[in-house]
């Protein structure tokens, strides 16, 4: 309040004026209430009534080894989606604070690439390619390899999902590489380390906060993947959001597909929670 | 004599040091441009399959035709697929930007409690899952008879878009000075005309950055659509969706083909639109 640009007297009608704009905010708040969060009170209320009250959907969910494996296999799956983007957008992110302002434009455009390339349409060009008499297994079989099994595969799934979530690891990671100042490295080589020991020492630990940033994003859109693994994974290996989609439309079971939801939203918003508190604590450290 | 080359060496250390640290970071380019390559080139393997001649989704193809896009645009399914696509897309991006642009304003202006709860509600749609998303409005829209509806799919869209016009209009706003905006309203301009006049013009570029996102958003989304959808209103990715699942007809590879240069001419359109206006100002 006391940042308000001219110091305002404290009446009643200054204080209606520097309410006023929050009226701006009625229309998109109250299309958000109702067709965002009226659908997820709907999916928690089916969770817990739908065909009865109580927690059977939940107890289902937990005690059937089925749903229990598309568990795991959903957080293995975002977890090696997640390295994955790590090892290559770390190398990327640095390679773009080193690069001049053309090269580093170019990297930039061709990392913001998925951004606009429709999700379908690239999932649709991994089926193709991954196909078993598809391009790269002619081009394995040319160099005398293969034919390797990617299509209906979980590796299969993993390319194609890192491919459209290494934005999300890159640009939190160039933010905060960006911002680092070269110089400490300098310091620890005039010290006497190593540039191998300065980088590892002195430049990975201040580029951390990026890294975490865009693991965990990469890590709750992975959780949450629907037609990539719905197109190229096999129905034996089937990730949580499918078995939504089939609890949902295929069988109409509403509360247990809700509570398939409730707990994949729980996982999401957990982890979140975690991230935020992570960065509070380190925030708190760096300035005691 | 021995000495003598021992000396050309330490002559020529310092001149050839920054190339030798540009070749050692000969690595990290060559390891950059297959990271491009891979992110960019696999999905341009639909371009050459469109003109396949074949009824076959078979890479490389072995002859050429353009049946495929004739095709695309006689069938009444994906052709209406495309209009709709579009329209849906169109309208969310006007709603969407209005909608996104007054919160954007709400958010940096209004100063009361509870603003940073409104301003996490309105991110909310990019964290929460999309399947969860869809199974919610799903359940909704039955009970509303909005499935299929035009109606059904602008809101969906557009509570989905909604973080990308209020992320990018909120940074402009915060960098924009009211002052101007004091300024001329001392000259006699009412609020709306001083809206329009000033502040408008000097955050243009985040508003039309939110609006392309918007439709981009609109004209990908997949997994809200593949629910809210009905045989009377379906968006193209949902045509695509149900044709990949079927069967094996390259007219998706059309399809494919039409909305990355959609999308790539609209992205080219507004960059350049972009730097023209950053030049002039």
């Amino acid at each position: 309040m006391t940042t308000a640009p001219p110091a305002a007297p404290a009446s009643g009608a200054a204080r209606t004026a520097a309410r006023r704009p929050a009226l701006l905010l009625l229309p998109a708040l109250a299309a958000l209430l109702v067709f965002f969060g009226v659908p997820l009170a709907g999916i928690v209320w089916r969770a817990l009534t739908d065909p009865q009250p109580g927690l059977a959907n939940f107890t289902w969910f937990f005690t059937h080894p089925a749903n229990l494996d598309a568990l795991g296999r959903t957080f293995t799956t975002a977890a090696w989606t997640t390295l994955a983007a790590l090892a290559l957008g770390y190398p990327y992110a640095y390679a773009m604070t080193q690069a001049g302002a053309r090269g580093r434009a170019l990297l930039t455009l061709l990392v913001l690439v998925p951004f606009w390339t429709s999700l379908m349409v690239r999932t649709f060009a991994w089926m193709i390619l991954m196909q078993d008499s598809g391009l790269i297994n002619q081009a394995l079989g040319a160099v005398g390899l293969g034919p390797l099994h990617l299509i209906r595969t979980p590796t299969g799934v993993v390319v194609a999902m890192v491919q459209m979530l290494l934005p999300f690891m890159v640009l939190p990671l160039y933010a905060v590489m960006a911002g680092v100042d070269r110089r400490l490295l300098s310091a620890a080589r005039s010290l006497g380390a190593r540039p191998a020991a300065a980088f590892l020492q002195v430049y990975v630990p201040l580029s951390l906060p990026g890294a975490a940033a865009g693991a965990l994003t990469v890590f709750i859109n992975a959780l949450g993947f629907y037609v990539t693994p719905a197109l190229l994974g096999s129905p034996e290996d089937s990730l949580l959001s499918q078995e939504i989609f089939t609890q949902v439309n295929g069988l109409l079971e509403w509360g247990r597909g809700g509570a398939m939801g409730v707990v994949l939203l729980a996982m999401t918003l957990g982890l979140l929670s975690l991230g935020a508190l992570a960065l509070h604590l380190s925030g708190n450290r760096r300035r005691p | 004599m021995t000495a003598a080359p021992a000396d050309t060496t330490t002559a020529a250390r310092p001149p050839a040091r920054p190339d030798r640290a540009r070749l050692r970071l000969l690595p990290l380019w060559a390891f950059c441009a297959l990271v491009g390559a891979w992110l960019v080139l696999p999905a341009l393997v639909v371009v050459p399959l469109s003109f396949t001649d074949k009824a076959s989704l078979a890479f490389p193809p072995t002859g050429w035709s353009t049946r495929w896009y004739a095709n695309f645009f006689t069938d009444p399914q994906w052709s209406r697929s495309l209009l709709d696509s579009l329209t849906v897309a169109l309208a969310v991006t006007a709603t969407a930007t209005v909608l996104g642009t007054a919160a954007a304003l709400g958010l940096t202006r209004a100063r009361i409690g509870g603003l940073p709860l409104a301003q996490g509600a309105l991110l909310a749609p990019v964290i929460v899952p999309g399947v969860v998303v869809a199974i919610g409005m799903y359940g909704l829209f039955l009970q509303l008879r909005l499935t299929g509806t035009f109606f059904g799919f602008l809101m969906a869209h557009t509570v989905l878009a909604l973080p990308f016009v209020v992320i990018p209009v909120t940074a402009a706003l915060r960098g924009f000075d009211t002052r101007y905006e004091q300024a001329a309203a001392v000259m006699g301009a009412g609020r709306l005309t001083a809206f329009r006049t000033v502040t408008l013009p000097m955050i243009a570029p985040g508003v039309a950055a939110g609006a392309l996102f918007a439709f981009v958003t609109s004209f990908d989304e997949v997994v809200v659509s593949l629910f809210v959808q009905s045989p009377y209103l379906r968006t193209l990715p949902v045509q695509m969706y149900s044709s990949v699942t079927r069967d094996t007809d390259p007219t998706i590879a059309a399809a494919a083909t039409l909305i990355i240069c959609t999308t790539t001419a609209l992205v080219t359109a507004a960059a350049l639109l972009m730097s023209r206006r950053s030049h002039a100002g």
